[in-house]
């Protein structure tokens, strides 16, 4: 009883929480909304007896992934009312055909299907059974392969994401290490020789175009 | 008791509130990833609950995964929009109409 | 014996070979040298092979020398069969052309003449043409002594080609071309029957070899191939053998090559359209006997047909003024008359014929060409006359050949003819009484047309101006040596052969017979009950109607084309005026020509033209290649328009899809 009205709880707010997701007009809010639903969502998980992956999503995905996505929505400047346009003149065909398929996805994963006279509530575990050890007992036995690639594909994303996010700036000034090793006497110093003569105060200060030591 | 159906219910709701987002807010771009980690979050919801209802600890696996994907998918979506918008200075699909035929 | 028959065919071949491809490097004496001596060698030994078998006790040879390829249980192979039919054939063919070899020495002696100037394709022209009569003897020898379909085929199509070479060899003129080209077609439409008659043996039969598809015919007498509503197979196949003999052996309606062929050099028309390549069509029939004598239907229709050939074509010949296209005409007729005798059933009586025939014949064409070189290629016989006073050689060899076309008793011609006409009466098959009075009607005629070209060229006031009357003298040695040559035998040979292959089982070797007549249509069985000998045949002929119609045609001739030509020079011109229409008809040979140009050659050219535009062009071009590349582009110009690029019309269309997909998932 107590589990049906946590789970009627969370599932209530989950999604109330995603539609507030697609609604708000602010896409700070949406982000903060989505990190509502991922919370829910996380408890309901671990009531089904998914620690490791409940606990992962808050600390994973809420923590870094959902912050990155507050860090860009609020880095970019962007003109809120013209993203905004077209929401109501949208909003009928989204409706219709978010209708469709709800009452097609409700046909089809109903109780008649799915019920609990087909899949019956499986004995709670142990405490002795531990999630995460099962878990990373697969993982790194079974399924060590898939992780290795899951492991290079999260490298990559990392790369790609630096090399397109990383900009040389023009106005962006700092030493070239290489070309200061690589320098010669020759470019900098030139001798000049040159007779006594006297200087007049009138003359007008010529620099030889050549002689500037600067890079 | 809570049957499998419920959560599978919850799941194909979530997804439906996911469409209907991307029909919705179809000129921001920021909004339409949120909704495919809602997608996503969905699809994670049927997998942990056939997992747990079938006593099979690999569909808990495949969640990981998916976690693991989504994160690099946001990640790079992310780097993508950011550069867009530095080249652009907007984030409005409508203007993404490069490749039109 | 293998070795011998394969000297006889291969020896013209080689000497063809070295005269064609280094006649540039051995020069105009070693080309004919080395192709006569080839041309010798056959003809020695076809006599040796030919005596083999009237004196000696030579076997019928039937063997194969080659195996080209064995497929589907048809075997395909190179190989002889010798027997009399062959042997009689051989000796001719190799002969004749052993004559025209010698004469073309002569003939084509000044050959560059015939050239154009300015153009080199006259080089070499001499050794060419001796490479091309050696090659036409190879083709003819393969054609006769084949024991299969294949290898008559073979050499059916061989003599074609040579003969395209040969008609056309003057192949600058514009006139040369024409003949060869139609001679060339018009044999196609012959090779067209003639080849589907092949397919229907193999197909039937399932061999192409003589004797076997001859031991099983019998077998396939009453057989009906679903059809046209059902035919008797063996009339199929007789029938469509036959059209391949109506193509080469000139019969109507597929005769209108031969005389255009006459722009080849005069030694071709001897050879090839008098002696022996038309002559192919009535030696095939002959050897397909046992065949032919299961169907009288399509026995009928050769006797028709032929009997219609010799009447029409001598006709036309009555208007001819070009001397070497009477003697066509004549070929025509005369190969009539060979087709009339198969359909009679009296084979042995057309080969008789076809022998005596491929004599005189060659010695008409030889004498007019020599008559021609005298006359500086002047072929027009209103252009020529008194030439007997000249040219006494030519005369008189001419006189005999004349003598012996219009069957003038003890004459070889007349022993052949006259059986011809016999056995035509006496045959119980439809149509033979109309075959019977044209042919005997045809005897006038032919008198007619011959002497009426006879008293024109040798007789009467010269008509040719008077350059070439000062230079007119008989002609060298080569050119009278095969005239005398071919006069002997025109004169003898009747008397000779005509017991042994008409009267006597002379045919039949062991038992083997390569003639084969049923007992119901044994047309020459009177004639061998009523024979007395030679003499008495000849005796017997001069109280026969052939014999007034040939000497009333030969003293009407005399009448009109010597008596009253000496009062009236224009006495040719009157006659013409005075038959009218008649006559005009006969110009226009029946208006085959202008059937052939108006219908057949002028409708092919448009359905040509029209496949081209609007198969070709409308429909492949247009609708099929340019359509296609337009209807893709227009469909991508529609589909571009769904290529909207804007990113939430792709998502759309996704999750329709996934509506629809879950809709399907619900149907089940």
């Amino acid at each position: 009883m107590a589990q049906k009205l946590i789970f009627y709880l969370f599932a209530i707010i989950t999604l109330w929480s995603a539609v507030m997701v697609i609604t708000r007009k602010n896409p700070v809010h949406a982000v903060l909304f989505l990190v509502l639903t991922f919370g829910t969502s996380a408890a309901l998980w671990i009531l089904l007896e998914a620690e490791f992956l409940g606990i992962a999503l808050i600390l994973v995905y809420v923590g870094a992934v959902l912050v990155l996505f507050l860090f860009v929505v609020m880095m970019l400047d962007i003109d809120l009312a013209a993203l905004r346009a077209g929401f109501v003149h949208n909003l009928p065909l989204a409706l219709l055909i978010a209708a469709v398929m709800a009452t097609e996805i409700l046909l089809l994963v109903g109780s008649s299907e799915f019920g609990l006279e087909q899949f019956p509530k499986p004995a709670p575990l142990g405490a002795e059974i531990d999630n995460t050890r099962e878990l990373g007992r697969l993982l790194y036995t079974v399924h060590v392969y898939p992780v290795e690639i899951a492991a290079v594909i999260l490298l990559l994303a990392i790369v790609a994401a630096i090399r397109l996010t990383l900009r040389r700036r023009s106005d962006h000034r700092s030493p070239d290490p290489a070309r200061q090793i690589r320098v010669e006497r020759s470019e900098r110093i030139r001798l000049v020789k040159m007779s006594p003569e006297d200087v007049s105060p009138l003359a007008p200060a010529s620099c030889p175009e050549n002689s500037t030591a600067s890079n | 008791m809570i049957a499998l159906s419920d959560y599978l219910i919850l799941g194909g709701l979530l997804f439906v509130i996911a469409v209907a987002g991307i029909l919705l807010n179809r000129k921001n771009l920021i909004l339409i990833l949120i909704c495919i980690e809602l997608m996503l979050l969905a699809v994670n919801m049927n997998f942990i609950a056939f997992s747990h209802f079938l006593g099979d600890m690999t569909g808990q696996v495949f969640v990981f995964f998916i976690l693991t994907v989504a994160a690099a998918e946001s990640a790079i979506g992310l780097a993508i929009l950011v550069v867009l918008f530095r080249t652009r200075r907007t984030i409005n699909v409508e203007d993404l109409d490069a490749l039109k035929g | 014996m293998k070795a011998i028959y394969l000297t006889i065919v291969l020896a013209p071949l080689i000497g063809s070979m070295i005269a064609g491809l280094f006649g540039w490097r051995i020069g105009r004496c070693w080309a004919h040298r080395v192709t006569i001596a080839g041309v010798t060698i056959s003809t020695l030994l076809s006599f040796w092979v030919l005596a083999g078998f009237i004196w000696g006790e030579s076997q019928v040879f039937d063997g194969p020398v080659y195996t080209w390829l064995v497929s589907d249980g048809i075997r395909l192979e190179i190989g002889f069969l010798v027997d009399k039919l062959t042997a009689v054939m051989m000796a001719t063919v190799s002969f004749v052309s052993l004559m025209v070899h010698i004469y073309t020495i002569g003939y084509m002696a000044d050959d560059e003449h015939n050239w154009p100037k300015e153009s080199r394709a006259g080089t070499n022209s001499y050794q060419r043409f001796f490479s091309y009569i050696s090659l036409f003897t190879f083709s003819m020898l393969m054609l006769v002594m084949a024991n299969n379909f294949l290898q008559l085929f073979f050499g059916w199509e061989a003599v074609g080609l040579v003969s395209y070479l040969l008609i056309g060899f003057w192949f600058t003129r514009e006139s040369a071309i024409f003949a060869n080209l139609k001679a060339f077609i018009v044999n196609r439409v012959g090779d067209f029957g003639f080849i589907l008659g092949i397919g229907a043996i193999a197909m039937y039969f399932g061999t192409l070899d003589y004797t076997e598809v001859f031991a099983h015919a019998p077998q396939y007498a009453d057989t009906v191939v679903p059809i046209l509503g059902g035919v008797s197979l063996m009339t199929l196949i007789c029938i469509l053998l036959f059209i391949g003999a109506m193509g080469k052996s000139a019969q109507m309606p597929l005769h209108v090559w031969l005389p255009d062929s006459m722009e080849g050099p005069t030694p071709i028309s001897a050879l090839i359209h008098a002696a022996t390549m038309v002559t192919a069509g009535v030696f095939m029939v002959a050897r397909m006997s046992p065949l032919y004598e299961l169907s009288e239907t399509a026995l009928s229709v050769i006797l028709i047909i032929g009997a219609t050939t010799a009447f029409m074509m001598g006709l036309v010949g009555l208007v001819q003024n070009d001397i070497k296209r009477v003697i066509a005409y004549s070929t025509l007729s005369q190969l009539g008359y060979m087709v009339t005798a198969l359909g009679a059933s009296a084979y042995a009586a057309a080969i008789f014929h076809l022998m005596t025939h491929a004599f005189f014949k060659a010695l008409l064409f030889l004498a007019a060409g020599s008559v021609i070189i005298a006359l500086h290629h002047n072929q027009d016989i209103q252009e020529m006359g008194g030439i007997r006073r000249y040219m006494p050689i030519t005369w008189l060899t001419a006189l005999i050949g004349s003598l012996a076309l219009i069957g003038f008793p003890g004459f070889s011609g007349f022993f052949s003819k006259d059986a011809i006409i016999e056995a035509v009466g006496h045959s119980g098959l439809f149509g033979s009484g109309y075959a019977w009075v044209l042919l005997t009607v045809g005897v006038l005629v032919t008198a007619l047309y011959s002497f009426r070209m006879y008293f024109l060229v040798f007789h009467g006031a010269p008509r040719m101006d008077d350059h070439t009357r000062h230079h007119l003298h008989e002609s060298p040695v080569v050119v009278t040596a095969p005239l005398v040559l071919l006069a002997i035998p025109s004169v003898v040979i009747g008397w000779l052969t005509v017991e042994p292959l008409l009267i006597t089982d002379w045919w039949q070797t062991g038992d083997w017979n390569p003639l084969v007549v049923a007992q119901a249509h044994d047309s020459l069985h009177t004639l061998r009950a009523h024979w007395h000998g030679a003499a008495a045949f000849v005796e017997h002929g001069l109280h026969a109607l052939p014999f007034y119609l040939a000497i009333g045609g030969l003293a009407l001739a005399a009448l009109i084309w010597w008596v009253l030509q000496a009062l009236n020079p224009r006495i040719d011109e009157l006659v013409q005026v005075f038959a009218g229409p008649v006559a005009q008809v006969l110009r226009n040979k029946y208006g085959f020509d202008d059937l052939n140009q108006r219908v057949f050659a002028a409708g092919a050219l448009n359905w040509g033209r029209s496949l081209w535009t609007q198969g070709d062009r409308t429909l492949i071009d247009g609708a099929m290649v340019n359509g296609s590349a337009q209807t893709v582009g227009w469909l991508a110009l529609r589909f571009r328009q769904l290529q909207t690029g804007y990113l939430y019309h792709y998502a759309l269309a996704m999750v329709i899809g996934l509506v629809g997909l879950m809709l399907f998932f619900m149907q089940r």
